[in-house]
């Protein structure tokens, strides 16, 4: 039997110490942290980018887990087979908030919407499935930034969408930690003046987020006096996601 | 204080039991899936005490998921897989044989038999088909030994799926018209049981259900459901029409579950069809008068995406076939006509069998997904064209539900090949909605259907972007798949 592979060995050392440590590194510094030669590990990186396990910011010439690593390690799961299992609980939610429904994925560092359901009024409106909201800019962005192993690359300047919206990483980054420690996310007039969205997310067995699912409304109706998104919202939001996390097969929480 | 009410939807593959507020909004759901039975080919049974037992099951998970208790139900009601047929023990309450699902071809010899396809279509509003429950219950009672003559002295029962849950609900026994108007034993003027079909079918009185409206008090639950009123009992189909508020004259819908069905409500009479419909009960609220329907029956949409799954096994999950079929753009020139087990409407062919026409080197796995979605589309392009035809009135939305209607491509496609708006409501469940509605009518729950008008939203709209040239085109390809698929059985392909 052959003996182990030396350059899968050391491609798999790149990969874990990207993963670990800090977000972004170049060339130098895991030469340096693996004590190899740079143009091997140059060599290496080259090779891992081609098949996209790792990516690198054209801007900084620094490397990050590519997106390709990530739907192998999550199993990405179907937009289409999402859609179906939360069909019940995004009705459910738009009856009781009176508001629209999204449900949405990354793709590409944008919130791809897989499912849209109308707000139940009977007025006039455009079924949105397949369009794309920016990331920072949405609650149900936030929501999959903030469990998202790879994060927002900052190859792109944060976009101005409103005189509110969060175009500072760092000010994103805190946002981001806040919505991992209290478990939905907000977007109040950051995209669009007068419009607030709310979300939580959508989680499947391993407790991975697969997806987030939110209601969205002119800021009258989805904040209150002191312009805070609107307890009662917040908890229909949340036990939408909760009974869809459940109809994947999350552990109840 | 009951603020809930829940409601047993007993379906083809599965049971499922959900719970309701006074919004029409769900509360919470269970679901258990049954055995499907295949004994030979064209055969399908359940067993009908696995069936209850399930129930009980998804009862007990509904109640359970939502912390409630029976004493937070107004009322369950009760909606059902139509002409699937039960022969039990009255004594012993035992099933004499598995059921025999609708979808079942084994009397098909019988049915030619009979006579004339058309015989009993003034009375019944149904053509001669092994569909119906009728030649069903004849043909246990020809195959299963003493069974006529226990069935003559009163000591066996028939039933359909309600009348089996309502019995051991309750103790009684009896069904709505809705179900009664799919055995081709109930006269539709009278809404009772009809001596010459009866006759004609050969199934002794004596075991025959008591005949009742779909929205009353049938009795008051035992057991898991314990001083619970059943007060509703409808066929799915005619569920949903309930469910989605189709409650005026030329209100419709149509249901993408394991088959599809479009049901138009015809106000109170009957309209005999000329174009390959059926004409059925739609519902009847207590004393009422009944409301009834045209009705187009395709036997197979959403269990051609279940084979694609199961059999092909290209496709890990149902909702996967989206994805496939957009990996293409189009067809590819492949049509996929699945006539498992005959046409139904508009063709009513039980000699046909399925097809995929069209195909060349080029086809591949995301073609042939394609033409599995839209040989639901074109099937109901035909039964739209013969509701068109026999109510004289063109079609301008078409309200959808089921399971389906979650697939985006599909229902863009759907709008495309009928030229109109599709239009989802906001509770896609409207066979359980519509069963809670009328149960919670029986018991005053809710006042009155406009109440329940109140609560119909629009929760999705597809609009049509094909152009009629590539439409016309598409319909004209279909039908000549269509065509191609009759006649393909032969006398002796039913010998043993």
């Amino acid at each position: 039997m052959p003996g182990p592979i030396q350059s899968i060995e050391r491609a798999a050392a790149v990969l874990r110490l990207l993963a670990s440590g800090a977000r972004r590194m170049g060339v130098a510094e895991l030469a340096r942290a693996l004590e190899l030669p740079k143009p091997t590990v140059h060599g290496i990186l080259r090779t891992l980018q081609l098949v996209g396990f790792v990516e690198q910011s054209p801007d900084t010439g620094k490397y990050q887990l590519g997106a390709a690593l990530f739907h192998i390690g999550s199993s990405y799961l179907d937009g289409n087979e999402l859609r179906t299992r939360a069909l019940n609980w995004s009705d459910s939610l738009a009856s009781r908030s009176m508001e629209s429904v999204r449900i949405g994925t990354l793709h590409e560092n944008q919130v791809l919407v897989v499912h849209h359901v109308f707000r139940p009024d009977n007025s006039r409106q455009v079924l949105e499935v397949g369009a794309l909201l920016p990331s920072h800019a949405s609650a149900l962005g936030k929501v999959l930034l903030a469990d998202d192993p790879v994060g927002l690359t900052d190859d792109e300047p944060l976009k101005a969408y409103t005189a509110a919206t969060i175009t500072d990483p760092d000010l994103l980054g805190d946002a981001l930690e806040q919505v991992r420690q209290r478990g939905w996310a907000s977007d109040i007039e950051e995209l669009v003046d007068g419009e607030v969205s709310l979300a939580a997310p959508i989680r499947d067995r391993r407790a991975v987020t697969v997806g987030a699912v939110g209601i969205s409304g002119p800021v009258e109706r989805l904040c209150d006096e002191h312009k805070q998104p609107r307890t009662d919202l917040v908890s229909y939001v949340r036990e939408a996601a909760r009974s869809i996390s459940r109809e994947l097969g999350a552990i109840p929480w | 204080m009951s603020t809930y009410i829940a409601a047993i939807d007993q379906g083809t593959t599965s049971s499922r039991c959900i719970v309701f507020d006074h919004g029409g909004a769900i509360v919470s759901v269970a679901q258990k899936e049954h055995r499907q039975i295949f004994p030979r080919p064209g055969w399908v049974e359940h067993d009908a005490e696995e069936i209850w037992a399930n129930v009980l099951d998804v009862v007990h998970g509904a109640l359970q998921k939502a912390s409630l208790t029976v004493h937070d139900l107004a009322a369950v009601g009760i909606t059902n897989q139509r002409e699937t047929t039960l022969v039990w023990d009255k004594a012993t309450g035992k099933p004499v044989h598995n059921a025999i699902v609708w979808q079942d071809t084994r009397t098909d010899q019988l049915v030619k038999e009979l006579g004339e396809q058309n015989r009993f279509r003034d009375k019944c509003g149904l053509p001669l088909a092994t569909y119906f429950s009728g030649p069903k219950v004849r043909w246990l009672l020809d195959h299963v030994d003493g069974l006529r003559e226990r069935g003559e002295r009163g000591e066996v029962l028939f039933g359909t799926m309600d009348t089996w849950l309502i019995w051991k609900l309750t103790g009684r026994h009896v069904t709505d018209v809705t179900n009664a108007s799919r055995t081709m034993l109930m006269n539709l003027e009278t809404l009772d049981w009809d001596d010459e079909l009866v006759d004609a079918i050969g199934v002794p009185r004596a075991m025959l259900p008591e005949i009742r409206s779909s929205a009353e008090v049938y009795g008051t639950a035992t057991g898991t459901l314990d001083g619970v009123p059943v007060a509703s009992a409808l066929g799915d189909q005619q569920a949903a029409l309930f469910g989605q508020t189709c409650y005026s004259p030329g209100e419709g819908k149509c249901t993408y579950g394991t088959g599809s069905f479009l049901l138009v409500n015809t106000g109170d009479k009957p309209v005999v069809s000329e174009n390959g419909l059926l004409t059925t009960v739609g519902y009847k609220i207590g004393d009422q008068p009944a409301a009834y329907a045209l009705e187009g029956a395709i036997a197979v949409t959403g269990a051609l995406v279940q084979w694609f799954r199961d059999k092909m096994g290209l496709i890990g999950s149902a909702p996967e076939i989206e994805t496939l079929a957009r990996s293409v753009e189009d067809n590819g020139g492949a049509y996929f006509v699945p006539a498992f087990s005959g046409l139904f409407a508009p063709h009513w062919r039980s000699d046909a069998r399925g097809i995929i026409a069209g195909l060349t080197g080029y086809i591949d796995k995301g073609h042939i997904a394609r033409a599995v979605l839209e040989a639901t589309a074109w099937q109901t392009r035909e039964v739209v064209d013969a509701m068109n035809a026999d109510s004289g009135v063109e079609l301008t939305t078409l309200k959808v539900d089921g399971g389906m209607t979650a697939n985006n491509l599909l229902m863009g496609f759907l709008s495309d090949v009928l030229d109109v708006p599709v239009v989802r409501p906001i509770v896609a469940e409207t066979t359980c909605l519509g069963a809670a509605y009328a149960a919670g009518l029986a018991v005053g729950y809710w006042s009155d259907t406009e109440t329940l008008r109140e609560n119909w939203h629009k929760a999705a709209e597809w609009l049509p972007t094909m152009d009629a040239r590539t439409r016309d085109k598409g319909y004209r390809k279909w039908k000549k798949a269509v065509e191609r698929t009759v006649g393909w059985i032969d006398e002796d392909d039913n010998d043993e």
